[in-house]
């Protein structure tokens, strides 16, 4: 007779331990529930504190009489550390669910076939719509795209098959231009383009400062992409006699396709919700304006910090709205740049 | 007979074709964009703020007073521009946002990288990213409505135990809308940059450091204070100050939810403050001309200060990770 050793993971928890654990969880929420309504604090946030706190204390005196000092710092950092997750996560959990529960009711089917030029923002919900800001959103996301991306591409392509001796310097001043404040992009754009040239508000102006923030996000993660195409192509297109130009046009830029999509659509979603370059720029208009190079144009932005400041009721439930709609537009993108990077070199 | 007719050789050379030196030069032009881009900006900015800073001087950035008279023809009469004021603000606002999205965002980083299991990592990594693809707006209104009631308590609190700290006295009693909710707005959107940067930093932390610290008998803390904290410190202080550039620069979400005073302000929790970038909106709506002219000088000096936070970050992160072992 023969047997089969199995391997034992002493490692692992047992039962006993697993009892030992959720006892301390449910002794933790039994103290903060009582230590709360003894004392004078209130709110879901205070019940949640004392919880860690005292699930923190528990694990590690339980620790240090087990296992001494080391394990007992140890077991409070977990909770720490456990802490700082959570809290990280609740501003966002909080934010979409607000924007849901709060956006859901103005959500109405006259929202998407009416634009607000017979309508104020303090109207009944049934009256006007945000077709304006959706029409002008894609108006301006599309401009900036056609300017952005070919800029942004060269810079990584620059970076990633030239490496000329400017590639340090370009580097970081892709870096550094991540940095600049959407406001200052806005003014600069005010300064040198509608003062001087256009002297009017369009979709234009408002196009070229997204521009200028979408460079670098397009510009940075595309080099990512590029770096990551395998040397060996680049060699294999010159021993067949390619020059440079084709070896790239040809080679790397079709293995690249579906990261440059990527940093294309996650340059989408850094500027899809931009407001302040737009409050300087655009005029925002509430009307839908076919005309891209000329006139006050509407935007979603735009749309939610006029209906925002506008203070009623029915004019905050149309922000909410249009944060909603803002929201899903930036979780699509994000969504489909995660499910594009994932996959792999296209064929 | 047949004659042997040799070819000619081809001519061989190392000499770039036409189309290379084209597709180079363009390539080239391209890469050279961001250098022109920042290079007009600051022209641009310099050249419409000069008249205003020429007349200002140094006062511009240490008088805390911004009036403008004009007369019935509508010319500039008296003016007045400095934005003390809101550069202090700008400060106060960003260092209250760093201070508390530090801390969290390190132990948050720490959680993802020894904690988390795999399945769990992968979820919390995506959900952070996509938070720190959020537009600014939503910070802003969801700041204003949800979350500055329940800061303000916070606040409140705050004064009444630690009052006796000058930074923490409110006089007179006001704590609506005061750079402390700014701040905690501005941590909000600063945490997942300088989570993700931490992260990352962490991650380069040398293996074969944490197997040898495990291998001693250290606990996870042990070691991560042993190998991860000393690898990643200045990656981490990079980070954080890139949060800082983030949070200087941000227009929305501060106007929104600051109360905007021309009054040198150092209480954190005194509801009366500003920064550069919402005073340009706040401004920019009933502006004059002349007006408009300050408000680019105001724009360079944002631009300036931003830049070079930015600039310093940058180096700092790039040296750690290029010095990983």
């Amino acid at each position: 007779m023969t047997t089969t050793a199995v391997p034992s993971k002493p490692w692992e928890k047992s039962s006993r331990d697993r009892v030992r654990d959720f006892s301390f969880f449910v002794l933790a929420i039994a103290f903060s529930y009582a230590f709360v309504g003894v004392t004078e604090m209130k709110g879901k946030l205070a019940y949640a504190f004392v919880f860690f706190v005292a699930y923190g204390v528990i694990v590690s005196v339980f620790s240090f009489i087990t296992r001494g000092a080391p394990a007992a710092k140890d077991a409070f950092v977990k909770t720490l550390v456990a802490l700082g997750a959570v809290i990280t996560l609740m501003p966002i959990a909080s934010i979409i669910l607000t924007v849901i529960r709060r956006g859901l009711p103005g959500l109405k089917l006259n929202l998407f076939t009416q634009d607000m030029s017979l309508a104020a923002p303090t109207d009944p919900l049934n009256n006007g719509g945000l077709l304006h800001a959706i029409t002008g959103t894609l108006t301006l996301v599309v401009l900036a795209l056609v300017m952005s991306v070919p800029i942004g591409i060269l810079t990584a392509l620059y970076l990633t098959e030239i490496k000329g001796k400017f590639s340090g310097p370009i580097r970081f001043l892709v870096q550094a231009m991540s940095g600049v404040p959407s406001i200052v992009a806005g003014l600069f754009i005010l300064s040198a383009v509608l003062y001087p040239i256009t002297q009017s508000y369009s979709a234009l102006m408002g196009a070229l400062a997204l521009t200028i923030l979408m460079i670098p996000t397009v510009a940075r993660t595309s080099e990512e992409v590029l770096q990551l195409i395998p040397n060996d192509l680049r060699e294999a297109g010159t021993a067949l006699g390619g020059t440079q130009w084709r070896t790239v046009a040809m080679i790397v830029v079709p293995a690249a396709r579906s990261g440059l999509l990527t940093a294309v659509i996650l340059g989408i979603a850094r500027i899809a919700g931009e407001t302040a370059p737009l409050l300087l720029l655009t005029g925002g208009g509430d009307k839908v304006n076919p005309n891209p190079f000329n006139g006050p144009v509407g935007s979603l932005p735009y749309y939610i910090w006029k209906s925002f400041n506008a203070g009623s009721p029915e004019s905050l439930t149309r922000a909410w709205a249009g944060l909603l709609v803002l929201m899903l537009l930036v979780l699509i993108l994000f969504i489909a740049a995660r499910a594009l990077s994932t996959r792999k070199v296209s064929k | 007979m047949s004659t042997n007719v040799i070819p000619s050789p081809r001519e061989i050379s190392t000499k770039p074709r036409r189309s290379d030196k084209v597709f180079r030069g363009i390539v080239t032009g391209g890469g050279l964009s961001s250098l022109v881009i920042l290079g007009l900006i600051t022209v641009f900015l310099a050249f419409r703020g000069f008249e205003v800073l020429r007349e200002e001087g140094i006062g511009f950035i240490t008088k805390a007073e911004w009036a403008i008279t004009t007369d019935d023809a509508g010319n500039v009469a008296e003016s007045q521009f400095g934005i003390a004021a809101m550069l202090v603000g700008t400060i106060l606002c960003s260092l209250v946002a760093v201070v508390i999205a530090l801390p969290i965002s390190v132990f948050s980083a720490l959680f993802l990288n020894f904690y988390a299991p795999q399945w769990l990592k992968k979820v919390l990594v995506t959900v952070i990213d996509l938070m720190a693809a959020f537009p600014s707006i939503l910070f802003g209104v969801w700041g204003f409505l949800v979350l500055m009631p329940s800061v303000e308590y916070w606040a409140k609190l705050i004064n009444k135990y630690l009052g006796w700290i000058p930074l923490f006295e409110v006089k007179p009693y006001f704590v609506t809308r005061s750079p402390f909710v700014a701040g905690v707005v501005l941590a909000i959107m600063i945490i997942p940059i300088i989570t993700s940067v931490s992260r990352e930093i962490f991650a380069q932390a040398p293996l074969d450091r944490i197997q040898a610290a495990f291998a001693l008998g250290a606990t996870r803390w042990a070691m991560i204070k042993a190998v991860v904290i000393p690898h990643g410190r200045s990656g981490v202080i990079g980070g954080a100050m890139l949060g800082l550039g983030r949070a200087m620069g941000e227009t929305v979400a501060v106007y929104t939810v600051l109360n905007i005073v021309f009054q040198i302000n150092w209480h954190v929790l005194l509801g009366a403050g500003g920064n550069v970038a919402s005073l340009i909106i706040a401004k920019f709506g009933e502006a004059s001309p002349y007006e408009i002219k300050a408000l680019m000088a105001a724009g360079l000096v944002l631009f300036l200060l931003t830049l070079l936070v930015n600039a310093l970050a940058n180096l700092i992160v790039k040296t750690t990770g290029k010095s990983g072992r």
